[in-house]
């Protein structure tokens, strides 16, 4: 079974799922930070593939992404560490990155890529639901991988249903329009849509992200979902200094 | 062949909406309704009588007689560098702040490289009294002041892009964050013929009024509304759209798009899309784009920075794949070399961007007869500095 169908199975509330770039801070640690966060009480990790022009992304991830880049990170050697990575790290794992990067590395191949690699999902934000619906859903289910979808508060009941129809692993649902590491007040994320949308009792489990940076923040989600994704403010905790100390630091607010 | 827009919003294999899910609604409320508002009866009154009294349309179509002794054609350059703002730019904000209002948005964002868009931008809001924030390259501030100045005077805020090679690209990218982050009240004017469909049509239609007039203009001057050329320069490839868009099923008509080679092709400074770049996704559409291996984008040089841009509309990537039109390069040498000769023969001083255009002639053989169109997209005002740099004027 898919290691993210059978957390929801296990587990059903106070998930914490965080994203990192892979090659970031430094080329070589993206295992290391993984074994940390599941030594830490992660309970899924979301790898950024770096992309040179990520218009979802406020200027921390960007900052990361570029830094990533300039030593020497592709695709290529992120398949690489993740073997390695796998080797020692048990709970799911995800790719996140934009759509280009895997149309020049193709589509099929990623996939493939991804399955030797021992990656369970794939977020794509800008691969358009209706392209993966008709040219590469096939080519998903085949591999085994989840592909997950985004949700904001403007998309409407009906687009929900029919990416809830699509997706299989969980929803990503977007504490607001906007783009990774603005910073939102608690009061900001909107409790009624969160309402809202756990009313719809979807097929598929909620992780909420964005704007989830500290405790409060990451109870709140936990309270509509079945639990919360943390990005930028990992990124920002990892910059500079011990990375060891710095993961183990950051995950006590949360474990 | 069809070289528009399908249903599903391509061109061949080129187009598409590849956005995240934030932008989703905007830019399916402008899929539903932009075909709607753009034909109704009003709205092309009212688009029209800005055209004809603010915009100062129909813009000349000149037969530059020292132009066409020296090249042996008729050489008729379509003069939009007249148009106010000076440059073409502006018949698309015209067209785009008009169907903003009518979608109710208070909020008015762009991206500009040259500056000519954030201008054609900054009067058009101004006009309508809306609020108008332009990102700019921090690179291209400094090399475009007089332009800065404007958009400044006329009313709009100017933000610095900092990341990436801190050009058009990257403003795009950044006017694209802010769309995502001001979901309900912002209409985002993109002011080339890229993006998410439907912008690459709706764009294309609005500056189609070049093509519509040279038409006319051609029938009234030579007898015949066909010419034998249309040349035009291509950065994002606005104002090449606008003037092939009525001949594009002509295909008696032959349509050539200069691209700027900056350096040179292989000089690793250049924005030669069609020649160095291959199929991927940028800006929310699938086209041609300057990339690596790994599908990251690859930083673009012009001299004009109107062209200084890593990849090309999808309609212009349909027409070089189905080879309708013939897309070369002109450095950035001789497109300032043109510029200069034109500007001593003609009494015209155009624009680098437009200057790759005029560059081509060069390299073209005529045997006397010929009706050839070039797009004088833009004056060269806001270029002096670097034509009297270069020239040591």
């Amino acid at each position: 079974m898919n290691r993210i169908t059978q957390l929801f199975q296990e587990k059903k509330n106070n998930i914490l799922s965080i994203y990192y770039t892979a090659g970031y801070p430094g080329l070589g640690d993206t295992v290391a930070i993984a074994e940390a966060l599941q030594a830490a009480g992660a309970d899924m990790l979301e790898i950024g593939f770096p992309y040179s022009d990520p218009v979802a992304d406020g200027p921390v991830i960007q900052a990361s992404s570029k830094a990533a880049l300039d030593s020497g990170m592709d695709l290529n050697l992120l398949f690489a560490q993740l073997k390695e990575l796998r080797k020692k790290v048990t709970i799911p794992v995800l790719l996140m990155g934009y759509v280009n990067p895997v149309l020049q590395f193709g589509v099929e191949n990623f996939c493939k890529a991804c399955v030797e690699a021992g990656i369970d999902g794939v977020i794509v934000p800008d691969l358009p639901m209706y392209e993966y619906e008709e040219l590469y859903q096939e080519i998903f289910l085949k591999n085994n991988l989840c592909n997950i979808f985004l949700v904001t508060p403007q998309t409407s009941e009906e687009r929900i249903r029919k990416i809830d129809g699509l997706s299989n692993g969980f929803i990503y649902l977007l504490s607001a329009s906007a783009t990774t590491g603005k910073n939102l007040n608690v009061s900001d994320i909107t409790t009624t849509y969160f309402s809202r949308v756990a009313e719809m009792n979807l097929d598929n489990p909620i992780m909420i992200g964005f704007g989830i940076n500290s405790k409060e923040t990451f109870e709140k989600a936990c309270k509509y979902a079945n639990g919360g994704i943390i990005g930028t403010a990992f990124v920002k905790a990892v910059e500079t200094g011990d990375l060891q100390e710095n993961i183990r630091t950051f995950m006590q607010e949360f474990r | 062949m069809n070289y528009f827009v399908n249903e599903k919003g391509y061109y061949g294999d080129f187009g598409g909406a590849y956005i995240p899910e934030m932008l989703y609604p905007n830019v399916e409320e402008l899929r539903q309704n932009y075909l709607k508002i753009i034909n109704d009866a009003d709205f092309q009154k009212e688009f029209h009588a800005l055209l004809k009294d603010y915009v100062g349309r129909p813009s000349p179509l000149y037969l530059a007689k020292r132009l066409s002794k020296k090249y042996n054609a008729n050489i008729f350059l379509k003069r939009e560098d007249l148009n106010h703002t000076g440059a073409h730019k502006i018949n698309n904000t015209i067209g785009q702040i008009l169907l903003a209002e009518k979608l109710g948005k208070k909020r008015i964002i762009a991206e500009t490289g040259a500056g000519q868009h954030g201008v054609a931008t900054a009067t058009v809001c101004a006009l309508r009294g809306l609020e108008c924030v332009i990102y700019m390259g921090e690179v291209d501030i400094k090399r475009q002041a007089p332009n800065v100045a404007r958009m400044k005077m006329l009313g709009a805020t100017v933000i610095s892009a900092v990341s990436g090679s801190k050009t058009l690209k990257d403003a795009t990218n950044e006017a694209m964050r802010d769309w995502i982050n001001n979901p309900v009240d912002t209409h985002y004017i993109i002011g080339s013929v890229v993006g998410p469909h439907p912008y690459p049509d709706m764009v294309s239609i609005f500056q189609s009024v070049i093509s519509e007039e040279t038409k006319k203009q051609l029938l009234e001057q030579t007898g015949s509304d066909q010419p034998d050329y249309v040349l035009a320069c291509v950065g994002g490839g606005s104002n090449a759209m606008g003037m092939f868009y009525h001949f594009i099923d002509d295909e008696k008509v032959k349509l050539i798009a200069i691209e700027a080679a900056g350096k040179g092709v292989s000089s690793g400074f250049s924005a030669a899309t069609t020649f160095l770049g291959k199929e991927g996704v940028l800006h929310g559409s699938r086209s041609i784009v300057m990339q690596t291996a790994d599908g990251q984008v690859v930083e673009p040089h012009s001299v004009s920075a109107g062209l200084d841009y890593p990849g090309i509309g999808p309609q212009h990537a349909h027409l070089f794949k189905t080879i309708r039109a013939e897309y070369v390069s002109i450095t950035d040498d001789e497109s300032l070399d043109a510029g200069l000769l034109c500007t001593q023969m003609e009494g015209i001083i155009p624009a680098i961007e437009s200057a790759h255009a005029l560059a081509y002639l060069e390299k073209m053989k005529f045997t006397g007869n010929e009706n050839v169109v070039v797009c004088l997209s833009g004056r060269g005002d806001k270029d002096m500095e670097t034509y009297i740099t270069h020239f040591g004027l």
